[in-house]
Protein backbone atom coordinates (compact mmCIF):
# COMPACT_ATOMS: atom_id res chain seq x y z
CA UNK A 1 0.00 0.00 0.00
CA UNK A 2 2.81 2.64 0.77
CA UNK A 3 4.45 1.74 -2.70
CA UNK A 4 1.30 2.42 -3.82
CA UNK A 5 0.98 5.47 -2.41
CA UNK A 6 4.32 6.22 -3.12
CA UNK A 7 3.83 5.82 -7.08
CA UNK A 8 0.86 8.30 -7.18
CA UNK A 9 2.90 10.78 -5.31
CA UNK A 10 5.51 10.29 -7.93
CA UNK A 11 3.17 11.01 -11.06
CA UNK A 12 1.33 13.98 -9.32
CA UNK A 13 4.93 15.35 -8.49
CA UNK A 14 6.49 14.81 -11.80
CA UNK A 15 3.16 16.03 -14.02
CA UNK A 16 2.58 19.51 -11.98
CA UNK A 17 5.01 20.25 -9.30
CA UNK A 18 7.85 19.31 -11.33
CA UNK A 19 7.05 19.25 -14.87
CA UNK A 20 9.91 18.51 -17.46
CA UNK A 21 9.54 21.41 -19.05
CA UNK A 22 8.52 24.35 -17.67
CA UNK A 23 10.15 23.83 -14.16
CA UNK A 24 12.97 21.28 -15.30
CA UNK A 25 13.77 23.29 -18.61
CA UNK A 26 14.48 20.12 -20.12
CA UNK A 27 12.60 19.32 -23.61
CA UNK A 28 12.04 23.15 -25.09
CA UNK A 29 12.93 22.99 -28.41
CA UNK A 30 10.36 20.61 -29.73
CA UNK A 31 8.46 22.25 -26.78
CA UNK A 32 8.94 25.60 -28.82
CA UNK A 33 9.51 24.32 -32.12
CA UNK A 34 6.44 21.40 -32.44
CA UNK A 35 3.38 24.05 -30.79
CA UNK A 36 1.96 25.89 -33.84
CA UNK A 37 -0.91 23.18 -33.73
CA UNK A 38 -2.89 21.55 -30.79
CA UNK A 39 -3.28 18.40 -33.14
CA UNK A 40 0.73 17.85 -33.84
CA UNK A 41 1.59 19.20 -30.12
CA UNK A 42 -0.53 15.89 -29.36
CA UNK A 43 0.73 13.57 -31.77
CA UNK A 44 4.14 14.77 -30.08
CA UNK A 45 3.22 14.31 -26.67
CA UNK A 46 1.96 10.74 -27.41
CA UNK A 47 5.56 9.88 -28.94
CA UNK A 48 7.74 11.50 -26.67
CA UNK A 49 5.42 9.61 -23.81
CA UNK A 50 5.68 6.01 -25.45
CA UNK A 51 9.68 6.43 -25.98
CA UNK A 52 9.60 8.17 -22.34
CA UNK A 53 8.09 5.29 -20.63
CA UNK A 54 10.56 2.65 -22.76
CA UNK A 55 13.92 5.02 -22.22
CA UNK A 56 13.05 4.73 -18.59
CA UNK A 57 12.39 0.54 -18.36
CA UNK A 58 15.48 -0.04 -20.69
CA UNK A 59 18.01 2.97 -18.96
CA UNK A 60 17.46 1.67 -15.22
CA UNK A 61 17.84 -2.48 -16.21
CA UNK A 62 21.34 -0.71 -18.21
CA UNK A 63 22.39 1.22 -15.52
CA UNK A 64 22.08 -0.91 -12.94
CA UNK A 65 22.56 -4.21 -14.45
CA UNK A 66 25.47 -3.24 -17.13
CA UNK A 67 27.23 0.12 -15.42
CA UNK A 68 26.75 -0.39 -11.83
CA UNK A 69 27.67 -4.23 -12.32
CA UNK A 70 30.81 -3.69 -13.85
CA UNK A 71 31.50 -0.30 -12.38
CA UNK A 72 31.27 1.65 -15.57
CA UNK A 73 29.92 4.66 -14.75
CA UNK A 74 32.11 7.01 -17.14
CA UNK A 75 30.07 5.25 -19.85
CA UNK A 76 27.02 6.74 -18.78
CA UNK A 77 26.09 9.52 -21.21
CA UNK A 78 27.80 7.26 -24.31
CA UNK A 79 25.44 4.36 -23.26
CA UNK A 80 22.06 6.16 -22.81
CA UNK A 81 22.59 8.28 -25.54
CA UNK A 82 22.73 5.03 -27.92
CA UNK A 83 19.93 3.00 -26.04
CA UNK A 84 17.54 5.86 -26.97
CA UNK A 85 18.67 6.31 -30.50
CA UNK A 86 18.30 2.72 -31.03
CA UNK A 87 15.10 2.74 -29.06
CA UNK A 88 13.84 5.56 -31.15
CA UNK A 89 14.56 3.73 -34.11
CA UNK A 90 13.11 0.86 -32.95
CA UNK A 91 9.89 2.02 -31.95
CA UNK A 92 9.97 4.01 -35.55
CA UNK A 93 10.08 0.55 -37.39
CA UNK A 94 7.52 -1.36 -35.04
CA UNK A 95 5.08 1.52 -35.66
CA UNK A 96 5.48 1.71 -39.12
CA UNK A 97 4.54 -2.36 -39.14
CA UNK A 98 2.00 -2.26 -36.85
CA UNK A 99 0.24 0.65 -37.80
CA UNK A 100 0.82 2.53 -40.61
CA UNK A 101 -2.09 5.42 -39.72
CA UNK A 102 -0.13 6.21 -36.75
CA UNK A 103 3.15 6.34 -37.96
CA UNK A 104 1.85 8.96 -40.51
CA UNK A 105 0.18 11.60 -38.09
CA UNK A 106 3.78 11.14 -36.45
CA UNK A 107 5.95 11.72 -39.64
CA UNK A 108 9.32 13.57 -38.61
CA UNK A 109 8.79 13.56 -35.17
CA UNK A 110 9.47 10.55 -34.17
CA UNK A 111 13.49 10.44 -35.07
CA UNK A 112 13.32 14.02 -33.82
CA UNK A 113 13.17 12.50 -30.35
CA UNK A 114 16.43 11.12 -30.11
CA UNK A 115 17.46 14.43 -29.69
CA UNK A 116 15.28 15.55 -27.38
CA UNK A 117 16.78 16.61 -24.07
CA UNK A 118 14.38 15.57 -21.82
CA UNK A 119 14.37 11.82 -22.89
CA UNK A 120 17.91 11.84 -22.03
CA UNK A 121 17.59 14.16 -19.21
CA UNK A 122 15.31 11.29 -18.11
CA UNK A 123 17.53 8.75 -18.04
CA UNK A 124 20.01 10.80 -16.29
CA UNK A 125 17.79 11.88 -13.70
CA UNK A 126 17.08 7.98 -12.75
CA UNK A 127 20.08 6.90 -10.84
CA UNK A 128 20.54 10.35 -9.52
CA UNK A 129 17.30 9.81 -7.70
CA UNK A 130 17.65 5.78 -7.31
CA UNK A 131 14.10 4.96 -8.48
CA UNK A 132 13.64 1.21 -8.70
CA UNK A 133 12.45 -0.25 -11.78
CA UNK A 134 9.01 -0.18 -11.24
CA UNK A 135 9.04 3.85 -10.19
CA UNK A 136 11.63 4.27 -13.38
CA UNK A 137 9.06 3.15 -15.19
CA UNK A 138 6.16 5.53 -13.46
CA UNK A 139 8.55 8.51 -13.63
CA UNK A 140 9.17 8.30 -17.82
CA UNK A 141 5.60 7.48 -17.88
CA UNK A 142 4.45 10.45 -15.39
CA UNK A 143 7.33 12.80 -17.46
CA UNK A 144 5.62 11.91 -20.93
CA UNK A 145 2.13 13.16 -19.80
CA UNK A 146 3.44 16.33 -18.39
CA UNK A 147 5.32 17.49 -21.36
CA UNK A 148 1.94 16.48 -23.45
CA UNK A 149 0.57 18.47 -20.72
CA UNK A 150 2.34 21.53 -21.40
CA UNK A 151 2.86 21.84 -24.85
CA UNK A 152 -0.72 21.28 -25.93
CA UNK A 153 -2.09 24.25 -23.45
CA UNK A 154 0.90 25.95 -25.47
CA UNK A 155 -0.59 25.03 -28.46
CA UNK A 156 -3.90 26.13 -27.21
CA UNK A 157 -2.50 29.61 -26.60
CA UNK A 158 -0.64 29.79 -29.46
CA UNK A 159 -3.49 29.14 -31.80
CA UNK A 160 -5.76 32.04 -30.18
CA UNK A 161 -3.01 34.21 -30.05
CA UNK A 162 -3.14 33.96 -34.27
CA UNK A 163 -5.91 36.50 -33.78
CA UNK A 164 -4.17 38.72 -31.26
CA UNK A 165 -2.32 41.68 -31.95
CA UNK A 166 1.27 41.16 -31.52
CA UNK A 167 4.01 43.75 -32.28
CA UNK A 168 5.85 43.46 -34.96
CA UNK A 169 9.20 42.10 -33.39
CA UNK A 170 7.74 40.36 -30.84
CA UNK A 171 6.10 37.70 -33.18
CA UNK A 172 7.24 34.18 -33.73
CA UNK A 173 10.16 33.21 -31.16
CA UNK A 174 9.54 36.19 -28.52
CA UNK A 175 5.73 36.07 -27.66
CA UNK A 176 6.28 32.00 -27.64
CA UNK A 177 8.81 32.52 -24.71
CA UNK A 178 6.62 35.37 -23.29
CA UNK A 179 4.19 33.01 -23.24
CA UNK A 180 5.80 29.91 -21.34
CA UNK A 181 7.03 32.39 -18.62
CA UNK A 182 3.39 33.37 -17.97
CA UNK A 183 2.95 29.20 -17.51
CA UNK A 184 5.88 28.30 -15.71
CA UNK A 185 4.29 30.86 -13.56
CA UNK A 186 0.91 29.71 -13.33
CA UNK A 187 3.22 26.23 -12.65
CA UNK A 188 4.64 27.75 -9.99
CA UNK A 189 1.34 27.55 -7.95
CA UNK A 190 1.89 23.90 -7.48
CA UNK A 191 5.15 23.99 -5.78
CA UNK A 192 4.77 22.84 -2.22
CA UNK A 193 1.72 20.64 -3.32
CA UNK A 194 3.81 17.83 -2.19
CA UNK A 195 7.14 16.70 -1.44
CA UNK A 196 9.18 13.46 -1.94
CA UNK B 1 39.30 36.11 -45.41
CA UNK B 2 37.25 33.84 -45.31
CA UNK B 3 38.09 32.07 -42.30
CA UNK B 4 37.36 35.51 -40.82
CA UNK B 5 33.78 34.94 -42.31
CA UNK B 6 33.80 31.63 -40.71
CA UNK B 7 33.98 32.83 -37.43
CA UNK B 8 32.14 36.20 -37.88
CA UNK B 9 28.88 34.43 -38.88
CA UNK B 10 28.48 32.94 -35.62
CA UNK B 11 28.67 36.22 -33.85
CA UNK B 12 25.20 37.68 -35.23
CA UNK B 13 24.55 36.93 -38.43
CA UNK B 14 23.79 32.96 -37.89
CA UNK B 15 23.73 33.72 -34.06
CA UNK B 16 22.64 30.11 -32.74
CA UNK B 17 20.21 31.56 -30.20
CA UNK B 18 18.98 34.70 -31.41
CA UNK B 19 18.82 33.60 -35.08
CA UNK B 20 18.94 30.27 -35.44
CA UNK B 21 17.06 29.28 -32.10
CA UNK B 22 18.31 26.78 -31.13
CA UNK B 23 19.82 25.02 -27.51
CA UNK B 24 17.36 26.62 -25.60
CA UNK B 25 17.33 24.33 -23.03
CA UNK B 26 21.04 25.75 -21.24
CA UNK B 27 19.99 28.90 -22.04
CA UNK B 28 17.30 29.02 -19.88
CA UNK B 29 18.28 26.66 -17.56
CA UNK B 30 21.30 28.25 -16.27
CA UNK B 31 22.03 31.39 -16.94
CA UNK B 32 20.18 32.17 -13.50
CA UNK B 33 23.97 33.82 -12.06
CA UNK B 34 26.83 35.08 -15.01
CA UNK B 35 29.27 32.70 -13.56
CA UNK B 36 26.99 29.73 -14.55
CA UNK B 37 26.13 31.25 -17.38
CA UNK B 38 29.68 31.94 -18.58
CA UNK B 39 30.71 28.52 -17.30
CA UNK B 40 27.83 26.32 -19.64
CA UNK B 41 29.06 28.67 -22.54
CA UNK B 42 32.79 28.11 -22.58
CA UNK B 43 31.78 24.22 -22.15
CA UNK B 44 29.59 24.10 -24.58
CA UNK B 45 32.49 25.94 -26.98
CA UNK B 46 34.83 23.62 -26.14
CA UNK B 47 32.65 20.55 -26.65
CA UNK B 48 31.84 22.20 -30.13
CA UNK B 49 35.52 22.60 -30.62
CA UNK B 50 36.63 19.63 -29.96
CA UNK B 51 34.19 17.24 -31.87
CA UNK B 52 34.22 20.00 -35.02
CA UNK B 53 38.20 19.27 -34.97
CA UNK B 54 37.88 15.66 -35.11
CA UNK B 55 34.49 15.03 -37.27
CA UNK B 56 35.83 17.66 -40.27
CA UNK B 57 39.00 15.31 -39.31
CA UNK B 58 37.68 11.62 -40.00
CA UNK B 59 34.76 12.88 -42.22
CA UNK B 60 36.04 11.00 -45.02
CA UNK B 61 35.76 7.60 -42.85
CA UNK B 62 32.51 7.88 -41.87
CA UNK B 63 29.96 6.04 -43.11
CA UNK B 64 27.30 7.92 -44.50
CA UNK B 65 24.25 6.00 -43.35
CA UNK B 66 25.51 5.82 -39.70
CA UNK B 67 26.54 9.37 -39.11
CA UNK B 68 24.80 10.78 -36.81
CA UNK B 69 25.42 7.95 -34.33
CA UNK B 70 28.82 8.36 -34.89
CA UNK B 71 28.81 12.09 -34.42
CA UNK B 72 26.41 11.74 -30.94
CA UNK B 73 29.77 9.35 -30.07
CA UNK B 74 32.18 11.51 -30.53
CA UNK B 75 30.47 14.52 -28.86
CA UNK B 76 29.11 12.27 -25.56
CA UNK B 77 33.43 11.39 -25.49
CA UNK B 78 33.83 15.07 -25.17
CA UNK B 79 31.23 15.70 -22.66
CA UNK B 80 31.88 12.76 -20.78
CA UNK B 81 35.82 14.37 -20.56
CA UNK B 82 34.17 18.20 -19.97
CA UNK B 83 32.03 16.62 -16.95
CA UNK B 84 35.27 14.54 -14.93
CA UNK B 85 37.38 18.10 -15.52
CA UNK B 86 34.64 20.11 -14.00
CA UNK B 87 33.88 17.92 -11.11
CA UNK B 88 37.61 18.03 -10.08
CA UNK B 89 38.70 21.11 -10.85
CA UNK B 90 35.66 23.24 -10.25
CA UNK B 91 33.05 21.28 -8.04
CA UNK B 92 31.20 24.17 -7.02
CA UNK B 93 29.91 25.08 -10.97
CA UNK B 94 29.57 21.69 -11.67
CA UNK B 95 27.06 20.81 -8.85
CA UNK B 96 25.59 24.78 -9.58
CA UNK B 97 25.11 23.09 -13.38
CA UNK B 98 24.21 19.45 -12.43
CA UNK B 99 22.25 17.79 -15.08
CA UNK B 100 23.12 20.50 -18.74
CA UNK B 101 26.70 19.18 -18.56
CA UNK B 102 25.88 15.81 -19.80
CA UNK B 103 22.99 17.22 -21.63
CA UNK B 104 25.82 18.96 -23.62
CA UNK B 105 25.58 16.05 -25.76
CA UNK B 106 21.96 16.62 -26.83
CA UNK B 107 22.66 20.12 -27.27
CA UNK B 108 21.04 20.46 -31.20
CA UNK B 109 23.63 23.36 -31.74
CA UNK B 110 26.46 21.05 -31.42
CA UNK B 111 24.85 18.41 -33.76
CA UNK B 112 23.57 20.94 -36.02
CA UNK B 113 27.22 22.44 -36.59
CA UNK B 114 28.84 18.89 -37.57
CA UNK B 115 26.38 18.47 -39.54
CA UNK B 116 26.07 21.84 -41.72
CA UNK B 117 29.57 22.69 -41.25
CA UNK B 118 32.38 20.29 -39.99
CA UNK B 119 31.11 16.81 -42.36
CA UNK B 120 31.33 19.04 -45.28
CA UNK B 121 34.33 21.66 -44.25
CA UNK B 122 38.59 21.25 -43.68
CA UNK B 123 39.57 21.42 -40.33
CA UNK B 124 40.92 25.12 -40.60
CA UNK B 125 37.53 26.22 -41.25
CA UNK B 126 35.94 24.14 -39.32
CA UNK B 127 37.61 25.44 -36.09
CA UNK B 128 36.87 29.35 -36.87
CA UNK B 129 33.18 28.01 -37.29
CA UNK B 130 33.32 26.36 -34.01
CA UNK B 131 35.17 29.65 -32.35
CA UNK B 132 32.51 31.78 -33.80
CA UNK B 133 29.32 29.66 -32.91
CA UNK B 134 30.98 29.02 -29.38
CA UNK B 135 31.69 32.55 -29.30
CA UNK B 136 27.98 33.46 -30.32
CA UNK B 137 26.84 30.79 -27.63
CA UNK B 138 28.87 32.23 -24.77
CA UNK B 139 27.90 36.15 -25.28
CA UNK B 140 24.19 35.91 -25.49
CA UNK B 141 24.76 33.15 -22.22
CA UNK B 142 26.38 36.05 -20.26
CA UNK B 143 24.60 38.67 -21.47
CA UNK B 144 20.81 36.75 -20.55
CA UNK B 145 22.82 35.66 -17.24
CA UNK B 146 23.71 39.24 -16.53
CA UNK B 147 20.54 40.62 -16.77
CA UNK B 148 18.91 37.77 -14.43
CA UNK B 149 21.17 37.84 -12.20
CA UNK B 150 21.18 41.73 -11.83
CA UNK B 151 17.63 42.05 -11.77
CA UNK B 152 17.11 38.78 -9.57
CA UNK B 153 19.40 39.48 -7.19
CA UNK B 154 21.13 42.55 -7.63
CA UNK B 155 24.37 41.03 -8.23
CA UNK B 156 26.81 40.38 -11.20
CA UNK B 157 29.39 37.47 -11.08
CA UNK B 158 28.41 37.85 -7.54
CA UNK B 159 29.52 40.80 -6.25
CA UNK B 160 26.10 43.19 -5.00
CA UNK B 161 25.95 45.96 -7.31
CA UNK B 162 22.56 47.58 -6.34
CA UNK B 163 22.72 48.75 -3.09
CA UNK B 164 20.09 48.10 -0.13
CA UNK B 165 17.65 50.36 -1.74
CA UNK B 166 17.00 47.74 -4.90
CA UNK B 167 14.09 45.31 -4.11
CA UNK B 168 15.24 41.91 -5.84
CA UNK B 169 12.64 40.36 -8.42
CA UNK B 170 13.05 36.90 -7.05
CA UNK B 171 10.82 35.78 -10.27
CA UNK B 172 13.75 36.80 -12.45
CA UNK B 173 15.96 33.80 -11.04
CA UNK B 174 13.61 31.39 -11.27
CA UNK B 175 12.05 29.61 -14.70
CA UNK B 176 9.22 31.60 -15.31
CA UNK B 177 11.90 35.19 -15.42
CA UNK B 178 13.73 32.83 -17.76
CA UNK B 179 11.22 32.56 -20.26
CA UNK B 180 10.30 36.36 -19.97
CA UNK B 181 13.63 37.34 -20.12
CA UNK B 182 14.71 35.72 -22.82
CA UNK B 183 11.57 36.91 -25.07
CA UNK B 184 12.25 40.09 -23.86
CA UNK B 185 15.92 40.07 -24.88
CA UNK B 186 15.22 38.36 -28.69
CA UNK B 187 12.27 40.89 -29.33
CA UNK B 188 15.18 43.57 -28.86
CA UNK B 189 17.82 41.49 -30.77
CA UNK B 190 14.69 41.74 -33.55
CA UNK B 191 14.49 45.25 -33.16
CA UNK B 192 18.58 46.13 -33.71
CA UNK B 193 18.15 43.80 -36.63
CA UNK B 194 15.79 45.61 -38.49
CA UNK B 195 17.07 48.98 -38.18
CA UNK B 196 20.40 47.62 -39.09
CA UNK B 197 18.27 46.55 -42.56
CA UNK B 198 16.74 49.71 -42.75
CA UNK B 199 19.64 51.89 -42.91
Amino acid sequence: MEQFTRIILLFVSTVLVNNFVLIRFLGICPFLGISKQVETAFSMGLATTFVMTLTGAATWLINTFILEALQLPFLQYVSFIMVIASLVQFVEMFIKKTSPVLYKALGIYLPLITTNCAILGLALLIPLNGYNFIESIVFGFSAGVGFTLAIVLLAGLRETLEFGDVPEVLKGVPITLILAGIMAMAFMGFSGLISI
Amino acid sequence: MQLWNDFKNGLWQENPIFRLVIGLCPTLAVTNTAINGLAMGLATSFVLLASEIVISTIKKLIPNDVRIPSYILIIATFVTFVDYFLKAFFPAVAVSLSLFVPLIVVNCLILGRQEAFASKNPVHRSIADALGMGLGFTWVLVLLSIVRELLGMGAVFGFQVLGDWYQPMIIMILPAGAFISLGILVGIMNYIARKGVRK
